[in-house]
């Protein structure tokens, strides 16, 4: 009798928490409809060849055009920026790190670069505004107030950590036998380092990097207050750019009516956003299971 | 004399990478040492007590964060209320329960995958469902469930962790008593898994206490000046309130957002300090 009590209560627990995983499984398939469902609205005014194409992103304005390039360029443009700070500066911090620098070192000073990490991004977004931006106008007479590049640097700074720490974490899970035997050979600590730990730590390297990517592209507050709010078609990094995510900010502050055409252009504008990062989780989820070492 | 030679270039090598990595270490390191003297040395005089009391005003010198500081304190509560319970069970579920089956691998990829999706973009999963679906408005319940579905991954990943360093020991010689799976799990492997989990709790809310653009999209006020008195009565954030005073032209202002900044900055290493220190003290204990 108490038995079946017990064995009824325990295969009640067990579907609470299953139901409990379920609300994961919910959100996901939540974002894909939301997302689906009013960007399919949208393209039905709208033509997909045109959003593609059309070099304009006016919808705000009396002479619509919804061509998604002038955003793309300008997320693309300050991932890019971002990248360019963050993947040399992490990577060889987290080498130094894992082969140069004392146990001790380290134990300090990888804990202090995560607090960057941490740091809430609005305040990113201030410190670009009101610190990077003018400095950078002293070294570059004329560069505009808002522009692509301070908060490229800037997003940098806050991805940077990302590699650091997960490149560092793949240095050292690789076993010391194989930079043992590296230094037997001769080689020294620079040999070392970049012919034998970084490719045997690689797969573990590279998903820092696309996980850093990833996180620029959809990086909002920094880019919403330092880059400005002009979409326009561009690789110049001193330029005034917009991002996709700040187009989205900047519909959600103005006054836009619900379901208009207005309305839906932040739906179309975050399918295209959560694609790309889609597709780059993906690739990392795959290296990490097609490519991860295992040693004994 | 070839053979020197090579073992020179490589000793130069060694050496240039050497300095190099300590330059590039030195920058990292210099730029959070930069923001922090910046944003305190901007913001310090605007700390005092009114600060904190006064409600937002059109004359920076009389503008306070009080909105902003109920409006954060009620957020995160609502928020904590509902991300705790089902993230700690899903990872209760996935680690302990669902071991192997399809079901808990298809959850896992589909929690990898969330923790990468852009924050604006729980936003609009936010602004649909919540505020205008479920007729809820931009209220602080529906900034809450967004931004708790936005921690959710944190905290289940985190449980999931605190449970696998529970070593298998404990588990066996529970169930050997002839103790049932749940008394197992709830009596003995989730106290020793307790500290692990509050660590990431802690971390969770750290990073909800930060977050900005969701809140925007899901439609929280910039401009506040009343204070929240139910869940479903509108409100702003202290990042929001932030935000806003960034975009003003008055230098003012900017100084209000500095001091805004170091109240934020200060919760926020506050509780990644509690989480480092409960995490080490953890982890020495489980580890006896």
């Amino acid at each position: 009798m108490r038995n079946r009590y017990l064995h009824r209560k325990e295969k009640a627990i067990e579907w609470l928490l299953s139901g409990s995983s379920l609300v994961s499984v919910l959100t996901t398939l939540g974002i894909i409809i939301v997302l689906a469902i009013d960007s399919f609205k949208f393209f039905t005014e709208v033509s997909i060849i045109d959003f593609f194409t059309d070099k304009e992103w006016t919808p705000l304005f009396e002479n619509k055009h919804f061509g998604i390039l002038p955003l793309l360029s300008g997320t693309l443009l300050i991932t890019f920026i971002a990248c360019m700070v963050a993947i040399p500066l992490g990577i060889t911090i987290a080498v130094y790190l894992s082969e140069y620098a004392s146990k001790k070192f380290t134990a300090i000073v990888k804990p202090i670069l995560e607090v960057l990490a941490s740091i809430p991004t609005v305040i990113y977004g201030f410190f670009a505004l009101q610190y990077v931006t003018p400095l950078l106008q002293k070294l570059i007479p004329g560069l505009a107030g808002f522009n692509a590049l301070s908060p490229g640097i800037v997003m940098g700074i806050m991805i940077m950590p990302y590699i650091t720490s997960l490149s560092e974490d793949a240095l050292r899970a690789v076993p010391n036998s194989l930079r043992e035997a590296s230094y037997g050979m001769g080689a020294n600590r620079f040999q070392t380092a970049f012919k034998v730990m970084v490719p045997a730590a690689s797969s573990g390297i590279i998903v820092s990097v696309i996980l850093a990517i990833s996180r620029a592209l959809g990086e909002t507050m920094i880019v919403a207050i330092a880059a400005g709010q002009e979409p326009k078609l561009t690789f110049n990094p001193l330029e005034s750019v917009e991002t996709i995510t700040t187009y989205i900010i900047q519909v959600s502050m103005g006054d836009v009516p619900q379901d208009s055409l207005e309305y839906r252009t932040i739906f179309a504008a975050g399918l295209v956003l959560f694609l790309f990062t889609f597709i780059l989780n993906n690739i990392s989820y795959w290296v990490i299971r097609k490519y991860r070492q295992q040693y004994e | 004399m070839n053979k020197r030679n090579r073992k020179n270039t490589a000793k130069i090598k060694d050496q240039l990478f050497k300095y190099f990595a300590i330059l590039c270490t030195g920058f990292g390191l210099l730029a959070l040492g930069v923001l922090l003297v910046d944003i305190i040395s901007r913001g310090m005089g605007r700390i005092n007590w009114s600060f904190f009391s006064n409600l937002p005003s059109r004359h920076f010198s009389e503008s306070g964060i009080y909105t902003a500081l109920i409006g954060t304190a009620s957020l995160l509560f609502f928020t904590i209320l509902v991300a705790l319970p089902i993230g700690i069970s899903s990872g209760i579920y996935l680690q302990e329960y669902g071991a192997r089956n399809r079901f808990a691998r298809f959850v896992e990829i589909n929690i990898a995958n969330l923790a990468g999706v852009p924050s604006v973009i729980y936003g609009i999963l936010g602004l649909q469902f919540f505020v205008r679906i479920a007729g809820l408005g931009s209220s602080i319940l529906a900034g809450a469930l967004t931004l708790a579905l936005l921690i959710m991954p944190i905290v289940i990943v985190a449980t999931r962790e605190a449970l696998k360093a529970v070593p298998n020991s404990l588990r066996d010689a529970s169930l050997g008593m002839g103790a049932t799976k749940w008394q197992t799990t709830s009596r003995v492997v989730l106290p020793a898994a307790w500290g692990g989990i509050l660590t990431g709790i802690i971390l969770s809310i750290s990073r909800a206490i930060g977050e900005t653009a969701p809140l925007i999209v899901v439609g929280a006020l910039v401009y506040v000046p009343f204070v929240p008195e139910g869940p479903l009565d509108q409100y702003t954030t202290l990042p929001i309130q932030i935000f806003n005073w960034t975009s003003r032209p008055q230098q003012g202002f900017m100084n209000n957002a500095a001091a805004g900044i170091i109240v934020l900055l200060a919760f926020t290493f506050l509780l990644n300090g509690i989480a480092i220190f409960l995490r080490n003290r953890w982890y020495n204990k489980i580890k006896l």
